[in-house]
């Protein structure tokens, strides 16, 4: 079977699936601002962990907070489950593809074979929606992927069980109600404050405050931990801010594009100018990406060219801490 | 960032044929999107990130045949896991997976801790055992 469902390319995998699961359902809402609505935008250091033998940072908020907060804030009710059984999962999917309802799921990315190899690491928190099955095979819109695609009934299994960090353990969702219109005006202005208090946290590790603390330590790494490692652990930073799904400068851009949506939504001029001021930003990031592959790339860096990566990081952070007080004045 | 400034650059993802998506304004300043095959300084970062497991598996390799370690050890570095991770896969706890680490340990472990090694590298017991 087959569940008539349009397949639209996003940006980052989450936003995607619940775009595409609310126009599935008859409601038109863009990935940024599933993205801001849900306050996607973020910075933190997660301090102690590791993955790929290197620091972590984030650049948005912890997986299925966007959902849960885009849900909430639009009066969606969503349904979820987690299944300790594999079969209790498949079954429970094929109950929800014979009544012709789509679902979103938490995969592992590991195991994902139509992803390029490269791409392949323990990561368990992709989302994708599932929306039909034909000779046993599962009929996948994956929201990177430019074109949907298929599993086997075991591929699938396998990431739907992966191990580690954010077992997804069969982790399936699908909105079961909806209100009678979708007010997205409250939900924007809940969506924006929770992002301000988020980027302006006094906590050390978060937010604006979370950058400079990252600056610092890319400024001790190369005497602390020397060069290789030190550019082991600056291009992690690249790659969290790049790699698939971030739509470029680590969120930043979509979030701009959110902050027009939302201004032009709102009839808000302040949040259109703002929403300039964040592309700018997201520029800068670019720019740091781009001074810090230099610095990776030819692998015998002297420390000030670490000093000066950071000094852009610094001037980020502070930009960033007078824009998110500006945006929270603006509505 | 202008949409015609979105990077098309060479990058891994063209094994995979497809490119991804970013966002960018266009000349009237409003928000689009636009596919990018790829961004130099990423595909470096990325590059580097691999060349660095390849170095760990390698590394892993050699002190199995030097008798340091067990073969666990080096599939683990294939499977670009670490400890935790694996120690979840087999549901051992971290400090056991180490000790199975240790070569004498290794050649004492039953058929049925071996079996749950194998299952989860996808090999058998037989090149669990013997590594190529």
């Amino acid at each position: 079977m087959e569940i008539d469902f349009t397949h639209h390319q996003s940006a980052h995998c989450e936003n995607g699936v619940v775009s595409n699961l609310m126009k599935h359902n008859g409601f038109s809402v863009s990935e940024p601002m599933v993205f801001g609505v849900g306050s996607g935008l973020l910075f933190c250091y997660i301090p102690l962990l590791k993955v790929n033998h290197a620091p972590v940072i984030t650049y948005r908020a912890l997986p299925g907070h966007i959902f849960k907060k885009f849900a909430k804030r639009t009066g969606v009710k969503m349904k979820r489950e987690k299944f300790s059984n594999p079969k209790d999962a498949k079954a429970r999917l094929d109950e929800n593809l014979k009544k012709n309802n789509p679902v979103g799921l938490q995969v592992g990315v590991y195991n994902l074979l139509y992803f390029p190899d490269e791409y392949r690491f323990h990561f368990n928190a992709h989302n994708m929606v599932v929306y039909g099955k034909q000779d046993d095979r599962y009929l996948i819109s994956d929201p990177v992927m430019e074109e949907v695609t298929s599993l086997s009934e075991k591929e699938l299994e396998k990431v739907r069980f992966a191990k580690g960090a954010f077992a997804p353990k069969g982790h399936m969702y699908y909105p079961i109600s909806f209100p009678e219109k979708l007010e997205l005006e409250t939900a924007i202005v809940k969506g924006i404050k929770d992002t301000c208090k988020a980027m302006l946290a006094p906590v050390s590790f978060v937010g604006v405050k979370g950058i400079h603390k990252i600056a610092a330590l890319i400024r001790k790494w190369p005497k602390k931990k020397g060069i290789k490692t030190a550019n082991h652990y600056l291009g992690q930073v690249v790659r969290m801010q790049e790699e698939i799904g971030t739509g470029g400068g680590g969120f930043r851009y979509i979030y701009a594009a959110f902050l027009q949506e939302a201004g032009k939504l709102l009839g808000n001029e302040k949040l259109i100018e703002l929403s300039k001021e964040m592309t700018e930003i997201g520029d800068l990031w670019r720019d740091f990406a781009l001074e810090a592959s230099r610095i990776y790339k030819n692998r015998s860096a002297q420390t000030d060219s670490y000093n000066k990566v950071a000094d852009q990081l610094d001037h980020i952070a502070d930009l960033e801490k007078v824009f998110f007080r500006k945006l929270k004045k603006a509505i | 960032m202008k949409k015609k400034e979105v990077p098309q650059d060479k990058s891994n993802l063209e094994s995979a044929n497809f490119r991804e998506l970013c966002y960018a304004v266009d000349e009237n300043g409003e928000y689009t999107t636009e596919r990018s095959s790829g961004w130099e300084p990423k595909t470096v970062a990325l590059n580097n990130a691999i060349e660095e497991i390849k170095e760990r598996i390698q590394d892993a390799k050699n002190r199995v045949i030097t008798g340091e370690t067990s073969p666990i050890e080096y599939y683990m570095e294939l499977h670009k896991m670490d400890v935790g991770i694996l120690a979840s896969y087999v549901g051992f706890w971290q400090w056991k997976v180490k000790r199975h680490f240790k070569p004498s340990v290794f050649k004492k472990l039953s058929d049925k801790t071996l079996n749950k090694y194998a299952e989860t590298f996808d090999i058998s017991v037989e090149e669990l055992q013997n590594i190529k």
